[in-house]
């Protein structure tokens, strides 16, 4: 890792977030491992149903039934998350941390003006000392800085574009200057340029420090790649891969990150010129899934021992960690009792 | 999915139900087992319940328990004929404009605003007041034909917002004619609702009808809840302590509507299922 | 011999709201003319508001035109009774679980589509049915007395793309068949409308905002934007050398693998 601080924001070791139902239990996150670092930027990537919302939502510490964190232990800005209570987590909601959850631009109040949607929110969710004209007025440059005119403070909702809203949702999100903003697929429904720059928004506030480091969970690995430094790909509830960014790219090791990434279309030369293969199947149900590795049954390198016994999540370098029988016991360190600082 | 998994699904529903059931039974079977006339002054006055008379007697001698009987039938073939009926226009009326569009829709959107907005018991007691005799069938047009405006508005936004969705696409890419298409691809899609709906109905009718006849404009020659109301009313069964003439009715038309709403409730539980609160 | 299946010529959709169209104007496809031939594949590619699902629904007859003429094989469709035309179009649409009515079992879209074929006796149709459902790699019977919520994006869709082969037209328009599917089992529908073409003949024409999964199935494509073609020609063309800025900024805006933006903030 190149530069900035190497302070671990968040660290997350062998998570469980299950979902309970009356049929059972929904393994929605089992056994999830992640560090983040001061300045870095996250990509969690993946189908849809493979969690990585969920375990988004269970990073804040936001397990609110039927979502429920099993075991695990979650390290937010140096606070053991789910050892304090639900109403001292709502206290660093905001703050220390903050969720930019998906659809979040369809949930403005239509009634309300941004200005008053504002107050809402500070009244609501980020109790501090700030009085409510100040918070407004911080609210005008940062709407400024993100390229929002001040006029958008007096609009509704409806008035705005897509592009405007998301916008909005950070900057509101953002207002309190959180260490840490997860933001959950927030380039969906827009239209490719304001894509783009949506992603260029999220790499500035990092890069200007309005926020300290950035979790972006995304099915689209493409848009990832443009400002991730590191990322993971979760398969059914389980990390299959985590890698810096470039090497993630260039060379996959686990056989779903490898077919995930070959079946990413994009308009350079290379996608004519070869038949690209799916993958064939569906992902397991969470709620009764099945021994050994998740992935056996479309894995095309599956082993015996991949249907009995499930591969641990081991680390083959020191920043490059893999859950596959295919990579035997890594470097012999498992990925939860590794230290990287 | 079937009946049985429906009732187990929901209480209320199943309590409903029941409640509903065993009144319609009543009134079926009722008058073969309790063979009485109710409208035959022949016994004692006000006297108190007994083993011939479960319910006692009125103040001209008839029989309390055989008038429930009676009443009940009267009531719910009128409250069940007149949602049908309500549910039979408003599902045409709304389902056509939604569906077809343009002048037509214009025109029916029209009319069922009008029949919404006119003030029905003002409008009922005009008209009834106008027929010197009436019939209960007339009870049952006049009910239904000011009742179905909410319907035919409610189908119609619902039929607006289906006609887009790609099923009626592809049907239409199927050579299917625009009118089996509104009535085997659309409105079935609506049927939950459309029992649900068909609940609340009987019960308004239900009530309608006993409004009208409490005072005095209902049915003319037969004997229904409401008669049965007003006549507790013209007879001041209060004023002489009578509670075995005036509980039993206004507890039986609880009951009925009690019912209708709790299987409208228990249906909107489960076609409806809110997420699990924590 | 490449024939012209489709020959649209000047073709304009004007919608208007309000009481009695005193409301607003929108001009959604505005004087658009291509043609298509048979057994290519032909991208129609814009972004919301850009007119290519307005051009679809005009194409299959949903909507009716302004002004302007759309040939199949040089009849002007209109005037071609609609179970003719049919048998010769056929549409596949964005949201598989918006496709087949939630009321009824899937078998029961096979029972519509059979409408067109009302004089193919019963069992040879079902045998039909059961053929097409194979060829798209999944087992009748688990699937044809199911209802959607008890299947996955991916078999709807497949089972969408059956439907149309019962059918067997000359032309299917898609209108983003992939974008509620995720990318695992895109590619796999993908290989399936380009073997439509290239095995079976059709006419494909693709309809997307992703230019990325237009370059890889189509040979030609077509770039909309406010109802107007702003370019057209070969994939290769029109995505490695574009030539009008809208199609030029599109591809800049995508991101890819290969490379990354130029971030403009970058410190």
């Amino acid at each position: 890792m190149d530069g900035g601080n190497h302070d671990i924001l968040i660290e997350a070791v062998d998570v469980k977030g299950y979902y309970d139902v009356p049929k059972g239990y929904v393994r929605a996150v089992d056994g999830c491992t992640l560090k983040l670092r001061q300045e870095e930027i996250i990509g969690i990537a993946g189908e849809s149903g493979c969690g990585k919302s969920t375990f988004g939502k269970i990073l804040m510490g936001y397990d609110k039934p039927p979502l429920r964190m099993v075991s695990g232990t979650i390290t937010v800005n140096g606070v053991n998350i789910y050892s304090v209570t639900w109403n001292e987590r709502k206290r660093i909601w905001g703050s220390s941390i903050a969720m930019i959850p998906q659809y979040s631009m369809n949930s403005l109040n239509p009634t309300r003006k941004i200005r008053n949607l504002i107050v809402d929110a500070m009244r609501e969710k980020f109790r501090t000392g700030i009085s409510e004209s100040e918070m407004v007025q911080r609210a005008e440059h940062r709407f400024k800085d993100l390229g929002l005119s001040s006029t958008a403070l007096d609009m509704f909702p409806f008035e705005m574009s897509g592009g405007m809203k998301q916008r909005a949702v950070i900057a509101i999100s953002t207002l309190l200057n959180p260490k840490v903003l997860i933001v959950d697929e927030p380039t969906s429904a827009l239209d490719v340029s304001t894509q783009r720059l949506l992603l260029e928004l999220l790499y500035y506030i990092v890069k200007r420090k309005i926020v300290g480091s950035m979790i972006i969970i995304s099915h689209d690995i493409a848009s990832l790649r443009q400002i991730c430094d590191y990322m993971y790909i979760m398969y059914a509830g389980k990390i299959a891969e985590s890698a810096p960014m470039e090497r993630m790219i260039e060379h996959p090791l686990h056989p779903y990150a490898k077919l995930l990434l070959d079946a990413v279309v994009t308009p350079e030369p290379e996608i004519r010129k070869r038949k690209l293969e799916g993958i064939p199947g569906a992902p397991p149900q969470l709620i009764k899934p099945s021994i050994g590795c998740r992935f056996s049954d479309r894995c095309p390198h599956v082993m015996d021992r991949c249907k009995s016994e499930e591969p641990p999540y081991l680390a083959l370098e020191p920043d490059r960690f893999v859950a596959c029988w295919l990579y035997g016991e890594g470097m012999g360190t498992d990925a939860r009792r590794h230290d990287q600082s | 999915m079937s009946l049985k998994d429906l009732l187990r699904h929901s209480p209320k529903l199943l309590v409903g139900t029941c409640i509903f059931t065993f009144f319609v039974l009543f009134a079926i079977f009722g008058s073969t087992l309790f063979n009485v006339d109710p409208t035959k002054p022949e016994f004692g006055s006000l006297e108190t319940p007994s083993f011939d008379h479960p319910l006692g007697t009125d103040i001209l001698g008839r029989d309390l328990f055989a008038q429930l009987i009676h009443g009940t039938g009267y009531s719910l073939k009128i409250g069940i004929v007149a949602a049908l009926i309500t549910i039979a226009i408003g599902v045409g009326v709304g389902g056509i404009g939604g569906y077809f569009g343009g002048i037509v829709d214009e025109i029916l959107n029209l009319a069922s605003n009008v029949v919404l907005t006119i003030p029905t018991i003002a409008f009922l007691i005009v008209i009834a007041a106008y027929f010197r005799v009436r019939s209960e069938w007339i009870i049952i047009l006049l009910i239904s034909s000011t009742s179905w405006g909410g319907m035919a508005r409610s189908i119609r936004s619902q039929v607006l917002s289906l006609k887009t969705r790609e099923f009626v696409d592809l049907a239409k890419l199927s050579g299917i004619s625009r009118v089996r298409i509104l009535f085997f691809e659309v409105l079935p899609n609506m049927l939950s609702y459309l029992v649900m709906y068909l609940a609340l109905s009987v019960a308004g009718a239900i009530g309608s009808e006993a409004g009208l006849s409490a005072i005095g404009l209902g049915p003319t020659a037969i004997v229904s809840l409401g008669m049965l109301l007003r006549w507790v009313i013209v007879w001041e069964a209060v004023r002489y302590g009578a509670w075995w003439w005036f509980f039993p009715v206004g507890l039986t038309i609880t009951l009925i509507t009690l019912s209708l709403l709790l299987i409208n409730d228990g249906l909107d539980q489960v076609y409806n299922p809110r997420a699990r609160r924590g | 011999m490449h024939e012209d299946m489709i020959r649209v010529e000047h073709l304009s959709k004007i919608f208007t709201t309000g009481f009695i169209g005193l409301g607003k104007r929108i001009v959604a496809v505005n004087d658009v003319s291509f043609n298509c031939k048979s057994g290519e594949v032909i991208g129609l590619i814009g972004e919301s508001g850009s007119g290519k699902t307005t051009t679809a629904r005009l194409i299959l007859k949903l909507l009716a035109p302004t002004s302007g003429e759309i040939y199949f094989r040089g009849k002007s469709i209109w005037t071609m009774p609609n179970r003719e035309y049919y048998r010769c179009v056929q549409g596949v649409f964005q949201d598989p679980y918006s496709s087949i009515n939630p009321v009824y079992r899937v078998k029961h879209l096979f029972n519509n589509t059979s409408n067109l074929f009302r004089e193919v006796p019963k069992n040879e149709a079902s045998h039909r049915v059961k053929e097409v459902l194979e060829l798209v790699h999944l087992k009748p019977e688990e699937v044809l007395e199911k209802h959607i919520d008890e299947l996955s994006g991916g078999e709807l869709q497949r089972i969408l793309l059956a439907n149309c082969l019962f059918v067997d037209p000359n032309v299917i328009l898609t209108d983003e068949p992939t974008s509620m599917i995720d990318a695992s089992m895109r590619v796999i529908v993908l290989n399936l409308i380009k073997e439509l073409s290239e095995k079976h003949r059709k006419l494909i024409v693709f309809i997307t905002h992703d230019i990325s999964q237009a370059f890889y199935i189509c040979d030609r494509m077509i770039v909309m934007y406010q109802g107007l073609i702003v370019e057209q020609g070969s994939a290769e063309d029109v995505v490695l050398n574009p030539q009008h800025p809208y199609t030029k900024r599109l591809i800049s805006d995508v991101p890819k693998l290969k490379q990354k933006f130029k971030l403009s903030m970058e410190d």
